[in-house]
Formats: C-alpha cells, sequence, structure tokens
C-alpha cells in the first residue's frame, strides 16, 4: 500500500513539476546568475563580474527615473482606484431611498456592477490601444475632439496626453495619463469586490447603529470601512502588483516605449531595452533581481503592516 | 423615517425585514428624509456619470469600425456611421492576419487551458491531501512564482525556449506547442495555491468511503474528488481562460516569426502590430474593426455569464 502511495504521487507531481522547473524556476535561477556575470546576450563571452552589475544600477541615471516612476504608480494606483471603487460601492449599496424598512442599495446596482466590470474582461492590449485612439493629439481623438467642439482646447495646442513629458505636481503628465488608464479599467472589479465584502456584514450591528442615531455617513465611516479593513488590504497588496506590472500601457502607447524622453520610464522597459536593443543581458538580468527583491519585501512589509486582530463575525 | 440600514444592494439576496418603527413627527425627520432623497439622487448621477465613462469609449470604438477612413477623420466624434463599413472587419480578419492570429489564439488556449486545470488540480491535490517528505518545499516552490516579476525571467526563458528548439523544433521559439507548456507552467503558481485551498475543504468522509470500496488512488481522485470541485474548477477555470486570452507579454517574448516563418502569434500581437504599423499605413477603421473584434467576443461572454465571471475573478482575489 505505502508503495503504491508513492508511485501515485510520484506519478501525479511529476509533469507539472518538470514544467514548472524548466519554464519558471530555472529561468529565475539563471537570471540570478547571469545577472553576475558581463554577459551581452548573443556571445558565448560571459565574464564574471561579481556585484559590478549591482553597484552600476546605483549611480545609473534612467533606473534612478523609472525607480521613482515605479513607486508613483505604486502609491497612486491603489490609492485611486480603491478610493473610487469604495465610493461607487457606497453609493450602490447605500445609495437608495429610505423607507419603512430602512435604507435601500440603489435601484438597479445589479446593471451598474455589470458595466463597470467591463474593463476587467478587456485584455491589457485592447485597452492599451483603445486609449491610445481616445488619447489622440487631434481632431480625431476622443477627448481632443470633444473639448475642441465645446471650444475649451484650441486645434492648433491639443492635449499631448501620453507625448507630453512636462511635469505636473512633479510628475511628467504622461504618467498622470497613464495612471487614469489604470484607475479606469481597476475601479469596477475593487468595486464588485468590495460590494460584496460590504453585504457580507451582517446587519445587526447596522441596526443597533442606527438606534443610536448614526447617519449612513456615520455607519459608513464608522463600522463599513473598519470591517472591510481586510479586503482593503488583499486589494492593496493585488493592486500593487499591477502598478508594477504597467508596462503593457508603456509599451503600446508612449513614443519609444518609456519615452518622449523617457518621462514614461519604468523598471520593465528599461530592462527589456537594456536586454534586447542595448543587448547587456547581465545587467539586464541584475535589475530583474533588484526588481524582485523589491517587490518580495514591499508585499512582505505589506502584510506586516496590515496584520492585526480579526474581527470574526 | 426609518431605524434600519440595509447594506445590501443586491436584489437576489432575500431582504430582512424588521417591524417599522414608527417615524417622529417634525423638522428633524422631515430633513432627514429630504437629505436621503438628495443623495439618492445624487447617488444616480454619479453612477450614470461612471457608467458612461465606461460605455462611451468602447462604444465610439465600435462604431468607429463601421466608418471608412474618411468619415473617421470627418467626423470622428458621430457615433452612428453613415454607411456600415463591413469591409474594415474583412480587411483586418485578412490583411491585417488577425484571423489566423485568432485560431492560432484559440488552438493555444484549448491546449493550454485544459492542461493547465488537469495538471494543476492533480498537483494541488496530491499537496494538499497526502503527507510525503518535500511536500512543503514543492507547495511553496509553486507559491513563490505569485510573487516575481516575470520579466526578471525573459532573458534566460527566451534563451532556454531558443536552446530546445534546436533539439526539439516543436518546443523551439514560434511554435504552437511551445507557447502552450509556457502558458501552463506560468499559470500553475496561482491555479495550484487556488485549488489546493479548495482541496482542503472537501469532506474526508467520502474520500475513506471510495477507498473502502476499492477504489484506487487516482480512481478516487478522477471519479470522486474532481467531480466534488466543480465551483472551485469554473472559478479558476474562467480566470485561467481570461488570464491567458489576455497575454501579451509571453507572445511577444517568444513568439516573434522571423522572414519567411509562419504566422503563429496571437491575437494580442495581432493588435499591437496594427497600432503600430498605423503610424505609417494609417488604417483607422481597419484598427478600429480589430479592436472590436478582439472585445466583442469576451465581453459577449461575460454578458452571458456575468454572474460566474465575477464571482469567479473576484474569488481569486478574495482567497
Amino acid at each position: 500500500m505505502r508503495h503504491g502511495v508513492a508511485r501515485f504521487v510520484t506519478g501525479f507531481l511529476a509533469l507539472p513539476v518538470a514544467l514548472y522547473l524548466f519554464y519558471v524556476v530555472w529561468p529565475f535561477a539563471q537570471a540570478a546568475g547571469y545577472s553576475l556575470t558581463s554577459w551581452g546576450g548573443y556571445s558565448d563571452k560571459q565574464d564574471f563580474v561579481g556585484l559590478d552589475n549591482y553597484i552600476r544600477l546605483f549611480s545609473d541615471e534612467l533606473i534612478r527615473k523609472a525607480f521613482w516612476h515605479n513607486v508613483f504608480f505604486l502609491v497612486t494606483v491603489p490609492l485611486f482606484t480603491i478610493a473610487l471603487a469604495l465610493f461607487l460601492a457606497f453609493l450602490l449599496n447605500v445609495g437608495g431611498r429610505e423607507d419603512r424598512a430602512g435604507i435601500r442599495g440603489i435601484f438597479g446596482s445589479g446593471f451598474y456592477k455589470v458595466i463597470f466590470f467591463f474593463p476587467q474582461v478587456l485584455s491589457l492590449v485592447v485597452i492599451a490601444v483603445m486609449w491610445q485612439q481616445i488619447y489622440r493629439s487631434d481632431g480625431q481623438g476622443l477627448v481632443n475632439g470633444l473639448l475642441m467642439k465645446i471650444g475649451l482646447v484650441d486645434a492648433d495646442n491639443p492635449i499631448a496626453f501620453t507625448a507630453d513629458p512636462e511635469p505636473f505636481l512633479g510628475v511628467p503628465a504622461v504618467l498622470w495619463w497613464l495612471l487614469l488608464i489604470a484607475v479606469w479599467s481597476g475601479a469596477g472589479f475593487y468595486m464588485v469586490l468590495f460590494s460584496a465584502a460590504m453585504q457580507s456584514i451582517p446587519k445587526d450591528i447596522y441596526e443597533a447603529a442606527i438606534l443610536d442615531g448614526a447617519s449612513r455617513f456615520h455607519t459608513f465611516f464608522r463600522i463599513t470601512l473598519p470591517l472591510l479593513r481586510d479586503t482593503i488590504s488583499v486589494a492593496w497588496v493585488y493592486l500593487g502588483f499591477i502598478a508594477l506590472d504597467m508596462y503593457a500601457l508603456v509599451f503600446v502607447m508612449t513614443p519609444s516605449q518609456g519615452g518622449p524622453n523617457h518621462a514614461s520610464e519604468i523598471f520593465a522597459s528599461v530592462l527589456n531595452f537594456t536586454a534586447f536593443q542595448k543587448g547587456q543581458f547581465g545587467y539586464a538580468c541584475a535589475m530583474g533581481v533588484s526588481l524582485a527583491i523589491f517587490t518580495i519585501l514591499l508585499a512582505a512589509l505589506q502584510l506586516r503592516i496590515t496584520r492585526r486582530e480579526r474581527i470574526e463575525y | 423615517m426609518s431605524t434600519v440600514i440595509h447594506p445590501s444592494g443586491d436584489r437576489t439576496r432575500p431582504e430582512r425585514r424588521t417591524p417599522p418603527t414608527p417615524a417622529p413627527d417634525g423638522l428633524l425627520g422631515r430633513s432627514r428624509e429630504l437629505g436621503g432623497r438628495f443623495f439618492n439622487g445624487f447617488s444616480h448621477v454619479f453612477l450614470v456619470v461612471w457608467a458612461v465613462m465606461v460605455i462611451y469609449p468602447l462604444l465610439w470604438v465600435v462604431m468607429s469600425a463601421f466608418k471608412d477612413d474618411s468619415e473617421v477623420i470627418r467626423k470622428p466624434l458621430s457615433l452612428i456611421p453613415d454607411k456600415l463599413h463591413w469591409d474594415n472587419f474583412t480587411r483586418a480578419w485578412g490583411e491585417g492576419h488577425l484571423g489566423a492570429f485568432f485560431l492560432n489564439t484559440l488552438l493555444v488556449l484549448v491546449g493550454s487551458v485544459f492542461l493547465t486545470m488537469l495538471l494543476g488540480s492533480m498537483a494541488a491535490y496530491v499537496l494538499s491531501r497526502y503527507e510525503f517528505p518535500g511536500n512543503r518545499l514543492i507547495y511553496y516552490m509553486f507559491l513563490s512564482g505569485l510573487t516575481l516579476p516575470i520579466y526578471l525571467a525573459a532573458v534566460p526563458l527566451f534563451k532556454g525556449v531558443y536552446n530546445t528548439g534546436l533539439a526539439f523544433p516543436l518546443l523551439g521559439p514560434n511554435k504552437h506547442l511551445m507557447l502552450i507548456f509556457v502558458y501552463v507552467a506560468w499559470s500553475l503558481s496561482f491555479t495550484v495555491f487556488f485549488m489546493h485551498s479548495f482541496f482542503r475543504t472537501l469532506p474526508n468522509s467520502i474520500a475513506e468511503a471510495a477507498m473502502v470500496d476499492g477504489a484506487s488512488h487516482s480512481r478516487l481522485f478522477f471519479s470522486v474528488m474532481l467531480p466534488m470541485s466543480k465551483p472551485g474548477l469554473i472559478s479558476i477555470g474562467i480566470f485561467n481562460v481570461l488570464g491567458q486570452w489576455n497575454q501579451w507579454y509571453l507572445p511577444t517574448l517568444l513568439m516573434q516569426s522571423v522572414a519567411g516563418e509562419p504566422k503563429n502569434q496571437v491575437i494580442s500581437q495581432g493588435l499591437i502590430e496594427l497600432s503600430v504599423n498605423q503610424g505609417y499605413k494609417s488604417d483607422w477603421s481597419g484598427l478600429f474593426a480589430g479592436v472590436t473584434m478582439a472585445m466583442l467576443p469576451v465581453l459577449i461572454v461575460y454578458i452571458v455569464f456575468q454572474r460566474q465571471v465575477q464571482s469567479g475573478l473576484t474569488a481569486g482575489v478574495g482567497k
């Protein structure tokens, strides 16, 4: 019998583990190894250079820029998406009329949920190509066209959107325009998530609060929000990963994939440029390893901050 | 005035009614009711505005796909085309190669989603319900893939695939089978993680009963445990279909066709190509048609199965 179990376990695990080792683990391990060499990618010459690549990272102007752009997305994407999603969920769940049975969810909430979720099922590439047309810098673009029609934008001086490196609040305008797309596509999904979490909060808590004279704003900020804490922190972690992964938008939408004039460079775009255009594979791998360490530290930090006693209900 | 808040907005949930309390008359009650009505109106306005912001761009893309180029330039904003130009779609399908890319994507997805589900649940099942040395190690190895950025592996992965192709041509760059295996490998982390927690919730008694009846381990899995995990399989299945349909980085890295090779690219690559090419060919209507073709099938499937898709995708985050 023991023998049978061993054979069964091995048989079931062999293929998945083999595939995973070959296509995922092995490349990661190799990347860590290459990051210590000056490998160019096309020759067989792989000189061991120790930590030189990592030291070089710290004096690389482009990397520093990309790093701060990543941090910008890391803060703003979760912040704005969660704020908007919470607000929408709040309106859906307590925006209804107040009658003898209590404050209801808003009329047509199921319909709104279906619509708001649309962007979630579209691929990032579809979204990027679509917004490229919306953001066109002439009358053919949706936004510029509309604004020109009502006279808010001069036809000779349209909004440049993703080709605009001018800083706004200290951050290149192009990044703000990309942020808008990320929030647009993510808000609906997290609204559905928060909405479901809100509905699992037992009603008696609200009844008690109302008896004490709380308004719907009070109940939202004093009861709903604190009880949603777990869901919000999970959403924050996921949105953090998405924020590190804005590469599809940068790749499709910005001039020379990180431009104009490097105003929208992020880690991933610099990494790909270094590896495949400049042919510095070793150095690119060092960037990748740093990004991985950064990601893991961030996830660990996030889990530490948000960990606290759960409220069971 | 009432005294109970129902946070439930979902009309399908059973409403729990509490006996109404008599409303106090007077200024306070009326002003509160007025505030409620105002807030209700405000909610509707805001929700409608956001709904328009979501739908309007989508509608604009679909409608522009039916205009011809001169109309796209002359009347870019109109939502009603003068005439329905279906030829945009045939052009994008044929000359833009989207038709071929569509078939490639389907071909790859059929294989990769099936294999992901099969191999993922097999691994998750063994890891969750059998004790053996190395169990934890393998589980954490799968888990670690969730945090590592794919870009880090790009260079060695490309090289590994290239080298494999020298020995086994079917597993080289620009081959469907290779892409299927790569998709499966990269989807295993989340699939194993998700199904692992799902198999843990299944009751032991049924498994024991089946064993007493003389079922083998693999028969127990395929005829008893797998059918019992249908809800979990549906969730992770939707997740994988959407995730792999939307892949763009792995194909861009691994599915470049060198001159003379067959075009095996997937739909995301076709779109990127169309959008890059428009810089010098300026086939706007063809581009809109391409985006529409990539967008509509997923949207229609979503509208039909919206309840499953919503719960499937949110369950993925909730775990």
